[in-house]
């Protein structure tokens, strides 16, 4: 039974075990043995999203881990988005002396968390996933423990963080106390049937208000742009990228799987939920100076477009929602990569106006920079059309024409700041000259994500094809 | 009988002891009247015949949360006059706050009654508490008892992150240095003339 049960938990356990040993490697290797760790470490994920792939079997002690398709398909995004940052991040750390061989170790560990998340089938977890995570997440926010800024964003998002997973484990008592279990399908089973009584109510409120923290949707978003702008870029990009990938799995799961018997108590909510981000974004954006607070609100406006596709709560909802966070994913890592290659001699740049004129000075990075932007506000034919396209459109299906034209009309005014930032690159006088020019590997993330939002309409079938069957194994 | 009498004992000790954490001026004495308290309720968890329980009371609070609180006491310079100024103001909040928690638990008392179906002993006949909780711990949970381990993992891990520092000019114990030093290397002999020193 334990054995088999391990098979089926091939990926999480080789994470483990990997993450220990590079650990105990680090430990004696020294201070200085952060490259090589952070390479181990890539491959590491590499290994593990190969076995990801091959590895079979439906359920993992009891119910405790379900893996599905949709649990494949996250864990694959997850992993993806990790490797990325890891190998974007190397010559960042090193310059501003931060390299230290822990960083891939706590990347690794979080991943560990999110790939729990992603496959839970049970309360518990659910929640042992989700702090594994969000623990290595506090610790690398502060990872650049010198700086005023960064302690200030890890201590924050620790004191945030800590106070909503008390709110989600009290709404994870109520439903336990009155569904009589902690296993998803269990409490689906218990509560079906019948209106659900006041005391799951509660604690679906104080759940989705758990989850809606660890995706920065609003109400619960006002961590998000000071964490952004604190924290070191390259842990940035991992917080925009692997963990609101994972959060938002959880959050699908949860829904989809545990309370599939209140979902017009939750589709409120999250209706509710969804529009306030999209709008908030759309606006709290526009007066932004620092790009990566800009990108902060950016994703808050982003969370809120996903959490239209889960307000549909049907197959096609969640479909659209995979291949929004994959889009989102892709676009998000080439950005920051952007920004990553913001720098002037020694120090990293971060306002909106040092792009200015890039266009003339570097038009290759200027031409990609551009078009993630164009991505993001969503103009067709680039990948973030279709990611709007796909949610909308499963809003529309469940009869949610409001939602659906509020989320149309906020796109419109995000579009706003995002264009605003292709005339500064384009049409302003020319800052200063970025030197040196990019690394390699930001040369090549920068490149691949460019022609993925670029030529997406031509693989966009095929993975709306696997988007779809990974959204059908939710849904028996 | 004698459990009568050892629970009217403890009972009282821990109310008196946990009065005196309220009401003792010096906060380092505060703290270890909450330690006799602590000890108080493991002696109470025994008699009711939890003994996991009692040995993680003291394990947890005593060992640790307890020693933390004396070092915070000890260690930071809190002055406790300047914080008992306020008082009478704060004396109605925390009076709705103490009557409205004293009702819960008169609420609970009086209103909430058990199946009386319940088995008043789950564990398994012929196992003890500890034993029963560990059988289920390593089999059934095993999973969620393994992660728990990594995320304490990752706390150790993120507390060294954040504030080992490898300073140079720290002069650290080095025990084989002083060891292996002799009487020769240490102590010079000078031959001072009377009247010439300085």
């Amino acid at each position: 039974m334990m054995l088999r049960d391990l098979q089926v938990l091939t990926p999480e356990f080789m994470m483990a075990v990997g993450g220990m040993a590079l650990l105990m490697l680090g430990v004696f290797a020294g201070e200085h043995s952060h490259r090589v760790l952070s390479r181990a470490a890539m491959v590491l994920l590499l290994i593990t999203g190969v076995a990801v792939v091959v590895g079979q079997g439906v359920a993992a002690f009891g119910t405790a881990l379900i893996v599905d398709e949709f649990a494949r398909l996250i864990k694959l995004l997850v992993l993806g988005g990790a490797v990325l940052v890891l190998w974007m991040s190397e010559d960042f750390l090193e310059r501003a002396r931060i390299g230290r061989f822990e960083f891939p170790i706590l990347v690794i560990f979080s991943v560990l968390g999110m790939m729990l998340m992603a496959s839970a089938g049970d309360f518990l977890t659910l929640y042992l996933g989700l702090e594994l995570q969000s623990l290595a997440l506090y610790v690398l926010a502060a990872f650049d423990r010198d700086n005023v800024r960064s302690s200030e964003a890890g201590l924050k998002y620790f004191v945030l963080g800590a106070l909503s997973s008390g709110m989600m484990l009290y709404g994870i008592s109520l439903i336990y106390g009155f569904a009589g279990t902690t296993s998803f399908a269990g409490a689906a089973m218990s509560l079906e049937g019948g209106a659900a009584s006041v005391g799951v109510i509660f604690g679906l409120v104080f759940l989705i208000s758990g989850l809606a923290f660890k995706v920065s949707a609003v109400p619960f978003h006002m961590w998000t742009p000071d964490v952004y702008e604190g924290a070191p870029t390259p842990i940035t990009a991992f917080f925009a990228a692997s963990p609101k990938i994972a959060a938002m799995a959880l959050f699908v799961r949860v829904m989809v799987e545990a309370l599939p018997g209140a979902i017009d108590q939750w589709q409120q909510i999250i209706i509710f939920v969804s529009i306030c981000s999209m709008v908030l974004g759309a606006f709290a954006a526009i007066g932004q100076n620092n790009i990566k607070r800009l990108m902060a609100y950016s994703s808050i406006a982003n969370m809120g477009y996903v959490l239209v596709g889960l307000a549909a709560g049907t197959p096609e909802g969640v479909q659209g929602i995979l291949i929004y966070l994959l889009i989102y994913l892709i676009t998000n890592i080439g950005v920051f990569a952007c920004i990553l290659a913001m720098r002037r001699g020694d120090h990293q740049v971060e306002t909106i106006s040092d792009l200015s004129g890039l266009a003339q000075t570097r038009p290759g990075y200027a031409f990609v920079f551009a078009m993630l932007m164009f991505s993001l506000a969503g103009i067709p034919p680039l990948a973030g059309f279709f990611a709007k396209f796909y949610v909308f459109l499963a809003a529309v299906k469940a009869g949610l024409y409001p939602l659906a034209v509020i989320g149309v009309v906020a796109s419109v005014v995000g579009a706003y700041y995002y264009l605003r930032i292709v005339k500064i690159i384009y049409f302003d006088e020319p800052a200063p000259v970025f030197e040196p020019k990019m690394g390699a590997s930001l040369a090549a993330i920068v490149a691949a994500s460019g022609i993925f939002t670029l030529f997406f309409i031509l693989v966009a079938s095929p993975l709306v094809n696997v988007a779809a069957a990974a959204a059908a194994s939710l849904f028996p | 009988m004698l459990q009568g009498i050892a629970f009217y004992f403890f009972s009282a000790v821990m109310i008196a002891s946990a009065l005196m954490v309220i009401a003792a001026r010096n906060p380092v004495h505060s703290v270890l009247f909450l330690i006799l308290a602590f000890f108080n309720a493991a002696a109470l968890f025994v008699l009711l015949g939890a003994e996991f329980l009692a040995m993680i009371l003291i394990v947890v609070y005593v060992g640790a949360v307890a020693v933390l609180f004396l070092f915070v006491v000890m260690m930071l310079d809190i002055d406790f006059v300047e914080l008992r100024r306020g008082f009478m103001n704060y004396l109605p909040l925390g009076a709705v706050i103490g009557g409205l928690i004293f009702f819960e638990l008169a609420f609970v008392m009086f209103v909430w009654t058990a199946d009386p179906g319940a088995p008043l002993r789950p564990t398994p006949a012929g196992v003890t508490n500890t034993e029963a909780l560990g059988r289920i711990l390593y089999t059934d949970y095993i999973f969620y008892f393994q992660t728990a381990g990594l995320i304490l993992l990752v706390a150790m891990i993120g507390a060294i992150v954040l504030t080992l520092r490898h300073r140079p000019d720290v002069r650290r114990q080095s025990i084989s240095r002083q060891n292996a030093r002799q009487p020769a290397d240490a102590i010079e002999m000078r031959d001072v003339k009377p009247g010439q020193g300085s």
